[in-house]
């Protein structure tokens, strides 16, 4: 009888539980409460959700083979670091200068930071599969990394795709961020239309207005669009553009398209290309004496619009005294590069490139972002990156753009360094070009970022 | 004028290259009958003989760098320049050049192994499975030197006495704009030299005598009591050195990585198949021809009137042959027709 009577009887237990499913039930279907109050609300919403884990996994695309390999041995080096300091390991790196930052050196949003690693081999078709692999059998929740703007385009595309978001690594295309911007990609990294922006004045300034100027450019995306910034910017300063010719990616020996330069009239050679295909171009144009020739009564001159230290080691001799741009530079003096070359050193032994700065950077803005939105939700991530201003991370005041995904920061131009003090000391800063200098409105280069939910 | 003069220069430096690796690869299928995709690799091993003596002749005592003062950071200095100074500096200076007595026992030990140890065992098989097991070989010998030397170029430059340019076009009364690279003569020279090198060898000495003789008809030599075999092994291996020598050379023009003899693979086969299968002339007729082309096809002016000539005009040209000749410039009646 008892027993019977205390079947249907409502403890206050009982009680509390319904009510809290009820309202946790109505606050899912109801779609009016705010997302950040309910943490891990998207559990089933999103792909690679890491909620039921204690640990978030994150993939690093990069070149392991192929013209950019050092590039992506650097990254990968980049990336390890970042992994490290967000997991609270070592001193911290940039994770004490970046500001604001909602970082606390406990992984991300609680939960350890681990990754994997793929070769995208410079090609767009094997960086797809290596980051289709990592998001559909790894299950990471972010990717990064390349050396390539085809590749980055490419990766991005297949991000906006899967519904993973994909931070760019060294990508200088127009197109990342232009006509090929995605919802789900980011681009720390400037672009060619910065690079012309920012070397315009010193080449007026060193070269005068009246060059002739011949380009030979990587057969793809980025060259590209390189080749078209550079020439806007040098035919703004009143020079000529003799010809422009395109090789192809990993020709390995130039010798065919430097020839011409030599009786072109031409008195500027302009080398839109990257990695090993620069090094290999640069040397074999200073093999052909183009350094030691005058034309048109003046010094003939190279310059290399896209620079990295990397590059300036590879190419040995040959890069001293020729100009060109960076994204950053180790020897800066702020106190988010220093922490971060600090560390950096200490781990490797020698100082890190502009390819592994911008890899760095943003593995801790993806971080921060998720910690800013609460959830791994991608759509309140990217909302989180949209816009976001932040400074500490080398470049002085950044914005990442909402209405295109590009950061506006600082651009440098650099010399290869005539005289060395140290090892590194590779490339001397000519001009730290202000942001305003830089800055372009979006709709020049077009594109559509796409929708937040996919 | 002085574009002509720079496109024949051009044209006959790369025509240098194809004809030494075609080279080496015609000699092997006209002895051996074996069509060897492996022939790239033995070019690569060859840079890499380069890269290796290099690397000990700079085995180097790190000492820390006091101008970094936020890490430790350490530098290199080789021993050679810490025990013989500026005599140290020269010897690790002329690497390459001197790569070229490693390069020689070494390839030859490589081509004698290669032989010895696979190659001979598909005699006897079709042509597709000879290509199947040495494109394999080829892939394993990029792989190992991959694992040792990482997939990075490696840079070799020449030495200093060998940097700059020759100023031709005040040599031969043309304007300035006529110059060529030293290294890049010098390679052409040593690629004449190779090529006279193997022709005489081929020509005026008995084994030369013996080995032509056993290309014509293999079964009669054998007959008259010579072991033809044996003098095919040892062609082999002179094929690899050809082509090793070739690598060693070429890393100043481009820094050596584990893909370079894929890069030059497919070429030489189209050298070998538009000389014509098996003749060592044709090859480095082909050689010169397809690098004087290619090198034409890149001018500017060309280029306009036909784009992207320059990235096709080695696979046209041996379409073109093929239909017109289809033995290839010099091909023998019966070599791979059977």
């Amino acid at each position: 009888m008892t027993n019977t009577t205390n079947k249907f009887k409502l403890s206050r237990r009982k009680l509390l539980t319904g009510a809290a499913a009820a309202s946790a039930g109505a606050a899912v279907f109801s779609g009016g409460t705010p997302y950040s109050f309910v943490k891990g609300a998207y559990a089933a919403d999103f792909r690679n959700d890491p909620s039921s884990q204690s640990f978030i996994k994150l993939g690093f695309n990069v070149p392991q083979t192929g013209p950019y390999a050092d590039e992506g041995a650097d990254e990968l080096r980049a990336y390890q670091l970042a992994v490290k300091h967000l997991n609270g390991e070592g001193d911290g790196g940039m994770l004490t200068t970046m500001k604001p930052s909602s970082l606390k050196g406990n992984g991300i949003l609680g939960k350890k930071v681990e990754y994997v690693t793929g070769d995208t081999q410079t090609k767009s078709d094997a960086a797809r599969a290596s980051a289709k692999r990592m998001i559909e059998k790894e299950g990471v929740t972010m990717f990064s990394g390349g050396s390539s703007s085809g590749v980055a385009i490419a990766t991005q595309s297949l991000a906006q795709e899967m519904g993973v978001i994909f931070m760019c690594g060294l990508t200088h295309s127009n197109d990342t961020t232009g006509k090929d911007k995605r919802r789900y990609g980011f681009r720390h990294f400037f672009n060619a239309y910065q690079s012309g922006a920012a070397l315009g004045p010193v080449l007026k300034e060193e070269m005068g207005t009246d060059r002739r100027a011949y380009h030979l450019t990587a057969d793809y995306t980025w060259g590209w669009t390189q080749e078209e910034s550079i020439k806007n910017t040098t035919e703004g300063l009143g020079w000529e553009t003799v010809n422009t010719v395109k090789t192809p990616v990993g020709a390995g020996d130039f010798s065919q398209y430097i020839t011409p330069v030599l009786n072109s009239g031409a008195d500027v050679l302009i080398l839109n290309h990257y990695g090993k295909d620069m090094i290999n171009s640069l040397t074999q144009a200073v093999q052909f004496g183009l350094r030691d020739k005058q034309v048109n009564g003046k010094n003939f001159e190279i310059i290399v619009p896209l620079f990295s230290r990397l590059m300036a080691q590879g190419a040995g001799e040959n890069i001293k005294g020729i100009l060109g741009t960076t994204n950053w530079n180790w020897a800066l003096q702020d106190a988010g590069s220093q922490a971060f070359v600090k560390s950096f050193g200490q781990e490797y032994g020698f100082p890190p490139s502009q390819a592994a700065h911008t890899c760095y950077v943003q593995t801790l803005l993806y971080a921060n972002a998720c910690e800013m939105a609460g959830t791994f939700y991608p759509p309140e991530v990217i909302k989180a990156l949209e816009g976001f201003e932040f400074d500490g991370m080398g470049n002085g005041p950044t914005e990442y753009r909402a209405a295109d995904h590009q950061c506006f920061k600082d651009v440098l131009v650099v010399r290869g360094n005539a005289n060395p003090s140290t090892q590194f000391d590779l490339l001397e800063i000519v001009k730290e070009v202000p942001r305003a200098q830089v800055e372009y409105d979006p709709a020049i280069f077009g594109g559509d970022l796409g929708p937040y939910e996919v | 004028m002085d574009a002509f003069v720079l496109q024949v220069l051009n044209g006959l430096d790369k025509g240098g290259s194809y004809a030494l690796i075609a080279l080496g690869l015609t000699l092997i299928f006209g002895t051996l009958g074996v069509v060897n995709f492996a022939h790239g690799a033995l070019f690569m091993l060859g840079a890499f003989c380069a890269v290796t003596l290099k690397k000990i002749l700079t085995i180097s005592k790190q000492v820390k760098d006091e101008s970094i003062t936020f890490f430790d950071a350490f530098k290199e200095v080789p021993y050679l320049e810490l025990w013989f100074g500026e005599t140290g500096t020269a010897i690790i200076d002329y690497a390459v050049p001197l790569s070229i007595l490693l390069a020689i026992p070494v390839m030859l030990l490589i081509g004698l192994a290669m032989e010895r140890g696979l190659i001979r065992f598909f005699y006897k098989r079709t042509h597709a499975e000879q290509i199947l097991v040495t494109f394999g070989l080829a892939i394993v010998l990029q792989e190992i030197v991959k694992a040792f030397f990482g997939a990075n170029p490696v840079p070799m430059p020449p030495p200093e006495l060998l940097t700059g340019s020759a100023d031709i076009g005040a040599a031969i009364g043309l304007g300035d704009s006529v110059i060529y690279p030293w290294w890049r003569l010098t390679y052409l020279l040593f690629a004449g030299i190779i090529i006279a090198a193997v022709f005489s060898f081929l020509q005026f000495t008995t084994f030369g005598m013996v080995v032509r003789a056993g290309m014509q008809d293999r079964e009669t030599v054998g007959l008259l009591g010579i072991n033809i075999e044996r003098r095919f092994t040892i062609v082999f291996g002179i094929a690899a050195v050809v082509s090793g020598l070739a690598g060693v050379m070429y890393t100043p023009i481009v820094p050596p990585d584990y893909h370079l003899g894929m890069d030059f693979l497919v070429l030489s086969f189209v050298v070998v198949v538009v000389g014509g299968m098996g003749s060592l002339g044709g090859a480095v007729t082909a050689g010169f021809l397809l690098g004087i082309l290619q090198s034409f096809a890149s001018m500017n002016e060309v280029k306009e009137i036909l784009p992207g000539i320059d990235q096709i005009i080695i696979f046209l040209v041996a379409v073109v042959i093929l239909l017109v000749r289809p033995r290839g410039l010099m091909g023998r009646k019966g070599v791979m027709e059977s």
